[in-house]
Formats: structure tokens, sequence, C-alpha cells
């Protein structure tokens, strides 16, 4: 029987990582996007997230198909709960990729700040690589690299509140900067988003090595401070 | 999908007691089609109606169609020897003949007439392989069947079947008196011979069913409450009934 199980696992998990690549792709699209001020790039990342919607919807139902056929149990069980679980953080994430474009979109900013903008495509880089850290850990089993991710993370969470915090100050400085400065800080929220969710997935990674349900980040939330 | 077996309305009854009450029940070419249900629920008597097995009990009438490729399976014109080397079967407990594993495999062909000693060692080469014991016996192929520990036996018991090449395989529990290991061997060759055999097969075990049928037929007290794809039916199943007793509510 393992013959079965372990290739539709192995089918299952390379779907996952297909997904992961594609989501990806939309971060970094969409935020090309934003500070290329490029309207049909933008609005290809939003049609883009139909087909990773549906790239989460057939991973699911063969996930949830292999339990209820299979009923696997142990590793064999978490194996199958991550791709559950992870599938929907990477959805997640398109979703804030999408948000990032929205707001392409609704660019009206000829007062661009470049030093902020700077500080976006730094934080997309950063995301983008934990991104791919992460799957890289998730194919490898790798526990040791999905906790180096997590701390990662904090990383994102700092780049988010210092974005903020200049913002906000140019904000106050100059009123012409207002409108376009609002979508900076949306942008800049939802690439911290994306990396709350990345570390997500770092933690199923962890649960499927070690059977323990962990917060490898403790809850951090940079506005509150 | 062409079915191999059709049957419709399909009734039995000891004397005049009606034990299988109407049952239409298709078997698709090269599926796995699993009968779960019960004990009592008609799942055994109603697989031996499709190689005439019932025949052998007294006072037992059975109406309703029964086909197989098209033709009346208990049409008088029935060859019923013919008809079991069409259709095999497989028992709970093993049951080779108590001669050498090779002559086990090779009686079915020897019975059909075949003489040929380089076809008939040829055929029990592949059916041994086919049913996933070759690699355990094929050293002691002259050895006594019986010598072997019962997973083994009732690989034998699968190859022997399959030498003949039947188009349906029936299977009443094959595994129930199996240890796990030996009863996971058994669902692996089924899957590995899809692509040439049709399996029916009886299982009370209902992981079992899930996880190598393509297809489920739930039984209950002589009716079929609900059949449909395996994953329809142990995912969504329609019927009340079959969600119970998939829950183990009852049964």
């Amino acid at each position: 029987m393992r013959g079965i199980f372990e290739d539709e696992l192995k089918k299952l998990h390379g779907k996952f990582t297909e997904m992961g690549i594609n989501v990806s792709e939309a971060i970094y699209r969409a935020s090309k996007s934003f500070i290329d001020h490029d309207k049909l790039l933008a609005q290809q990342v939003i049609d883009h997230d139909e087909q990773i919607n549906e790239e989460e919807i057939k991973l699911e139902d063969q996930a949830l198909m292999l339990i209820a056929l299979q009923q696997p149990v142990a590793t064999d069980f978490r194996r199958i709960i991550i791709v559950l679980k992870a599938s929907s953080d990477l959805e997640r994430i398109g979703d804030h990729a999408v948000g990032i474009a929205r707001e392409s979109i609704q660019l009206k900013g000829e007062h661009r700040i470049e030093e902020i903008e700077n500080e976006i495509g730094e934080m997309t880089n950063n995301v983008r690589s934990m991104l791919e850290e992460v799957l890289d850990a998730y194919v490898k089993e790798d526990e040791m690299g999905a906790k180096k991710i997590a701390s990662a993370n904090q990383k994102i969470d700092e780049d988010y509140a210092e974005v903020r915090e200049k913002t906000i100050k140019m904000m106050k400085q100059d009123s012409k900067v207002i409108t376009g400065s609002a979508s900076y800080l949306m942008v800049a929220s939802y690439l911290e988003r994306i990396g709350d969710h990345i570390g997500n997935i770092a933690e199923w990674v962890v649960y499927n090595e070690t059977g323990h349900l962990a917060e490898l980040t403790p809850d951090h939330h940079p506005e509150e401070k | 999908m062409a079915n191999i077996i059709t049957t419709r309305n399909v009734r039995l009854y000891y004397g005049d007691h009606e034990a299988l009450h109407g049952i239409d029940l298709d078997f698709p070419k090269n599926q796995i089609t699993a009968l779960i249900g019960p004990s009592g629920s008609g799942k055994s008597t109603f697989l031996r109606c499709l190689n005439r097995m019932n025949d052998l009990v007294s006072g037992v009438t059975i109406t309703g169609s029964l086909k197989l490729d098209g033709k009346d399976i208990y049409s008088p014109q029935t060859d019923v020897v013919a008809l079991r080397k069409k259709v095999g079967m497989v028992f709970q407990q093993p049951n080779p003949f108590p001669f050498s594993v090779f002559d086990n495999v090779a009686f079915g062909l020897r019975l059909a007439g075949i003489k040929d000693h380089k076809l008939i060692q040829e055929r029990v080469e592949t059916s041994l392989k086919q049913a996933a014991v070759w690699e355990e016996v094929k050293d002691n192929l002259t050895d006594n069947a019986l010598s072997f520990s019962g997973g083994q036996q009732q690989r034998i018991c699968i190859a022997r079947v399959l030498a003949v090449q039947p188009e349906i395989i029936l299977m009443d529990e094959p595994t129930s008196a199996l240890d796990p290991v030996s009863a996971g061997k058994i669902e692996e060759l089924l899957l590995d011979i899809q692509d040439k055999f049709t399996v029916a097969i009886v299982t009370h075990n209902m992981q079992q069913a899930s996880r190598i049928s393509d297809r489920t037929a739930f039984f209950l007290d002589g009716k079929l409450v609900e059949t449909g794809s395996t994953k329809q039916l142990f995912m969504a199943p329609k019927q009340e009934a079959t969600s119970d007793y998939l829950n183990g509510k009852f049964g």
C-alpha cells in the first residue's frame, strides 16, 4: 500500500511547490507593478490569482481524498495535514499580492518618495527569498532551515515598522505626498503579512518533523509599538 | 467503461425466504469493486451468485438477470466449468491443493487441456509474479503448497486463479485470515494487476475497501443501499445508512 500513498503524496508535494513558485512570482510582479506604476502588469497579477485559488482547491481536494481513503496516521498523517494547512497560507499570500496589485491600479501619486519605494523593493526581495527558503525547507523536510526562516520574519516586521515610521514622518512634513504614501503603508503592510504567512509555513515544516505544534515567532505587531 | 458483469433485479431465495431483494449492480472492466456491509447483509451471497456457487446450496432459487459479457450466467446452456474459468474465485481461508506449488498453479491450465509444458511453465511463473509471491517460492516450486505461511498460501491461490486468465476475480474476504503485512501484500498486488483483471471483493475491512477499490457497493439487509465511486461513497455518501455504517454506528 505504501506505493500508492507515497506516489500520491509525492504528487501532492510537487503541486504544492509549484503553487509556491507561482505565488512567489505573483509577489514579484505585484511589487514591480507598484514601483513601476505598471497597471497592466498589476491587472495580470489579479487575473492570475484565480489560477492560484484553483490550485489550492485541487490540492485540498486531493489531500482530503488521501485522508478519507488512505486514512494515514503518524508521520503520513502529518505530511498530509501540512499540505492542507500550508496551501491555505500560500493562497492567502496570493491574495495579498492581489492587494498590492490593486494598490498599483489605484495609484495616483505624482509625488513619489524614492527612498520608501526602494525600501519596499528591498522588503519584496526579502519576502521572496524567505518564501523560496521555506519551500526548500518544506521539500527537504528541513526543520533547522524552517526555524531560521521564522527568525528572518522578525526582520520583515522591523522593515515594516521602519517604512511605516518614515512614511508617516514624510506625510506630516508634506501633505502632497499623503495620497501616495497611504499606498506605501498598505503595500508594506501586505508584505509584512506575507512574511507572517511564510512564518506559518515554516511552523508547519517544523510540525511535520517533530509532531509538535510550535509558535516560532511570537505574534509581532509592529503597528502597536 | 464496459461492464464485465451486469446484474438486474437479482433476488435469491432460501426456500420461501427472500435473502436478496432485487440487486442491480455492474462490474466495470479493469476496476476493483468492493462490496461492503455488516454480516448477513447479503454481500457474499450476492458475490457467489456471479459464478453460480450458490447452485451447490440446496433450496436456493435465483431470479433476475445476471450477465457476463452480455451472456446469461444462469442460462441452461451455460457450462458452469467454463463460467468459473472466466469468473475466478478466492476465498477467506487459503485453500491450496495438497500438492506442489507448481502443480497448484498449473492445475487450472491442465484442466483446460493445455499440454504444452513450456507454456505451462511460463504461465506459472507469470502468475506467481503477478501474485507477488514468486520471489518467495521460486526456489521451492516442488514443495507442498501447504508448507508455506498463510499469507503465501493465499497468494499461491491467487496465482492459481490468475493462471487461467479469468475475466473477473471474485474475492470473498481474501485477507481477513491474514496478518496485516500479508494483507497489505495482497492489497498491493490487486492494484498491480488491475490493468489486466477485474476484481470484485467482499470485505469487512472498510479501510481496505477505501484504500484499494475504485467503486464501492454498500449492502444492508439483502438490499444494495448505495453504490458509487469509492471516493464519493466514502467522502459524501448519499444515504444516511451508508454514512452510519462507515462511521461504525452499526454492523
